[in-house]
């Protein structure tokens, strides 16, 4: 029996499929589309309490999308091939319309909605900075300099176009990529129409945590003051969302377990074994039950600025590794049973490979350099916008 | 065996041409291959399947399959009493070398040749983003290396776990039926292989091929009908506790 191996596993299942790096693949852009659903449904709803965190927010969901691919680019046996989805995707396949996803959300909603955003302060960049600074503002701007109150509220208005057409694309940029694994029919612990919803509404959590920490850390580099009404508003709406994944999740667990299908008994000793520490004590417990006990308890008992605040970066970043710990949950988990149901195998992941350890902490990374590069480019900040 | 002059002739005749246009098929004559005419297929008898895994050690030699990854193998399944729900099964490298003895007494064993199905609704060809793999219009599925992009979704979606990333061309892999073989006349690596004749190329546009008959004499099984792939490997007398 190959090593790892326990039971009867399929000749050719013994070794995974997907690594790490497709763990990463969902992860990034649920980041990429919470973040921006947040920031998007404050400006279409016009909530004043959430607009600190407007830019920011889009900000960081453009560095995680300029990021995702990147896992996919390192995953495939032949890269160079990978332009061939564009040219000749193959209609019936979940998997090809990903690239066409991208590109819409990253060029037609998210660029462009930034760009319309901050379209002023390019022109005045472009205006008053020095070269080589001067040249690159002045790219930005596409030739653009009518900054007029009447050009103004035009790009408002089509912004708020833009956003309203974002909320359904990122909704489908998301629930698109819960649907590449729920539509797996081989696989019964991906093949559930409930994934792309369950996808969809982690992501806005996983996202709505993740601006939450880059608000907090930004905010205190810098050494301002962190805007309370809008963090508890955000923190809010994180509680409630999370409440509304956490009841999908048990939702196919209970339909699973009531259900006791052929594939149940497999599924079931995988939760208890090979995926105990991960579904059960960092998924559930850690990264879901406690951040959403932390945020129930911001909302039930009336706490000081300074715990209330403590407690919001805890349960956000939890909730961020509990969101990790789901995605690696979904994709390693859903390959560590045989189709025959009746063996499993076991993830050995590397270090320093392609598709390895290390690769996977520096995608993660990479995001924030990014994102500092943006935020240097582009500044959200309030006072900076007003000039 | 006696054999008087006439026959020895006739049999020595039938030879040269035979022998003849065997040799004309290895040598690539596929010119009279007329891909409408066909609708390729396996029937495999499980009761005689012998477990010698000669069709496994054919494949691999013809096929240049790498180490550790198996366009076909084969599983032994035993069950005990009425306990198909939990059958025992092994598969020791795929069956590549044979089967260890069996110590456990008293229980149903019997071996399953696995290979893939060539299923007419094939997960592995919908799931594709490139197209890279496809239905041949005689029925086989086939995979263009030259266009794979090595995503592995199609992996992911076969039900029968029938294929693996190559290690060294990095795309995805799976049996052909021995496409260039059966596209010269003649039989699979694994169906010349099998000393007991446990699988058979069947073709089953050819009203003449004798897997009408196992069709219609047999009860007759595909693996994991639930799957709605439309399977065209049929097996014989299959017990209900294979996966």
């Amino acid at each position: 029996m190959a090593p790892g191996v326990q039971g009867f596993m399929y000749p050719n299942e013994v070794e995974l499929q997907w690594s790490v790096l497709i763990v990463l693949y969902p992860y990034i852009t649920g980041l990429v589309a919470g973040a921006f659903i947040l920031a998007s449904l404050s400006r279409i709803f016009n909530i004043a309490a959430v607009k600190p965190i407007y830019r920011l927010s889009l900000l960081t969901a453009l560095a995680f999308l300029l990021v995702a691919p990147l896992p996919l680019q390192l995953h495939l046996g032949h890269p160079e091939r990978s332009f061939e989805m564009y040219l000749t995707p193959h209609k019936t396949s979940a998997m090809a319309m990903f690239g066409f996803v991208y590109l819409w959300y990253l060029l037609a909603v998210l660029l462009t909605e930034i760009w319309l955003d901050y379209r002023g302060d390019i022109v005045h960049q472009a205006q008053t900075r020095r070269a080589p600074l001067k040249w690159l503002y002045a790219v930005l701007t596409l030739g653009s300099y009518n900054v007029s109150p009447g050009s103004r509220r035009i790009d408002d208005r089509v912004g708020w176009v833009v956003t309203l057409i974002g909320i359904p694309s990122a909704f489908l940029l998301h629930g698109y990529v819960g649907f590449i694994f729920g539509s797996v029919k081989a696989n019964p612990w991906w093949s559930t129409p409930l994934m792309p919803v369950v996808f969809l509404f982690s992501a806005m959590v996983s996202g709505i945590a993740a601006v939450l920490v880059v608000y907090q850390a930004v905010t205190r580099i810098r050494g301002r003051k962190v805007d309370m009404a809008c963090l508890d508003t955000v923190a809010k709406y994180l509680f409630y969302v999370f409440v509304l994944d956490f009841s999908l999740e048990m939702l196919d667990l209970v339909h699973r377990m009531y259900e006791s299908n052929e594939s149940f008994r497999a599924l079931d000793f995988m939760v208890h074994t090979r995926l105990f520490v991960s579904q059960i004590v960092l998924q559930i417990y850690l990264g879901t039950l406690l951040p959403i006990a932390m945020l129930a308890l911001t909302q039930v008992v009336k706490l000081r600025p300074a715990v209330r605040s403590v407690l919001y970066t805890v349960a956000s970043s939890l909730t961020l590794i509990g969101i990790l710990a789901m995605r690696w949950n979904v994709v390693i988990g859903g390959q560590l049973f045989s189709k025959s149901f009746l063996g499993y195998t076991t993830y050995k992941m590397e270090f320093v490979t392609r598709e390895g350890l290390l690769p996977a902490i520096a995608l993660m990374i990479l995001p924030f350099p990014i994102l500092w590069v943006l935020l240097k480019l582009l500044p959200p900040w309030e006072e900076k916008a007003a000039t | 065996m006696d054999l008087n002059r006439r026959e020895l002739l006739a049999g020595a005749g039938k030879f040269i041409i035979l022998s003849g246009s065997a040799r004309a098929a290895l040598n690539g004559d596929t010119q009279n291959y007329n891909r409408a005419e066909h609708w390729w297929g396996m029937a495999i008898d499980v009761s005689k399947c012998i477990g010698c895994g000669n069709c496994v050690r054919a494949c691999a030699a013809e096929n240049g399959v790498p180490k550790g990854y198996f366009r076909t193998w084969v599983e032994r399944y035993q069950i005990n009493g009425d306990d198909s729900e939990h059958p025992k099964v092994d598969s020791p490298d795929g069956g590549i070398n044979g089967f260890p003895p069996r110590h456990a007494t008293g229980v149903k064993s019997f071996f399953v040749p696995k290979l893939c199905n060539h299923c007419v609704d094939s997960p592995c060809v919908q799931s594709c983003p490139v197209g890279a793999t496809f239905d041949s219009p005689d029925g086989v599925v086939l995979v263009d290396e030259k266009y794979c992009v090595g995503c592995r979704y199609c992996i992911q979606a076969c039900p029968y776990g029938c294929r693996y990333l190559h290690p060294t061309k990095h795309t995805a892999d799976k049996c052909t039926l021995c496409y260039h073989r059966i596209t010269k006349g003649l039989t699979t690596a694994c169906c010349e292989a099998c000393p007991t004749g446990a699988r058979k190329l069947a073709d089953l546009k050819n009203p003449a091929d004798p897997v009408h008959e196992f069709l219609r004499e047999n009860n007759v099984q595909v693996l994991k009908p639930y799957m709605a792939t439309r399977a065209k490997v049929f097996y014989k007398d299959l017990d209900g506790a294979v996966r």
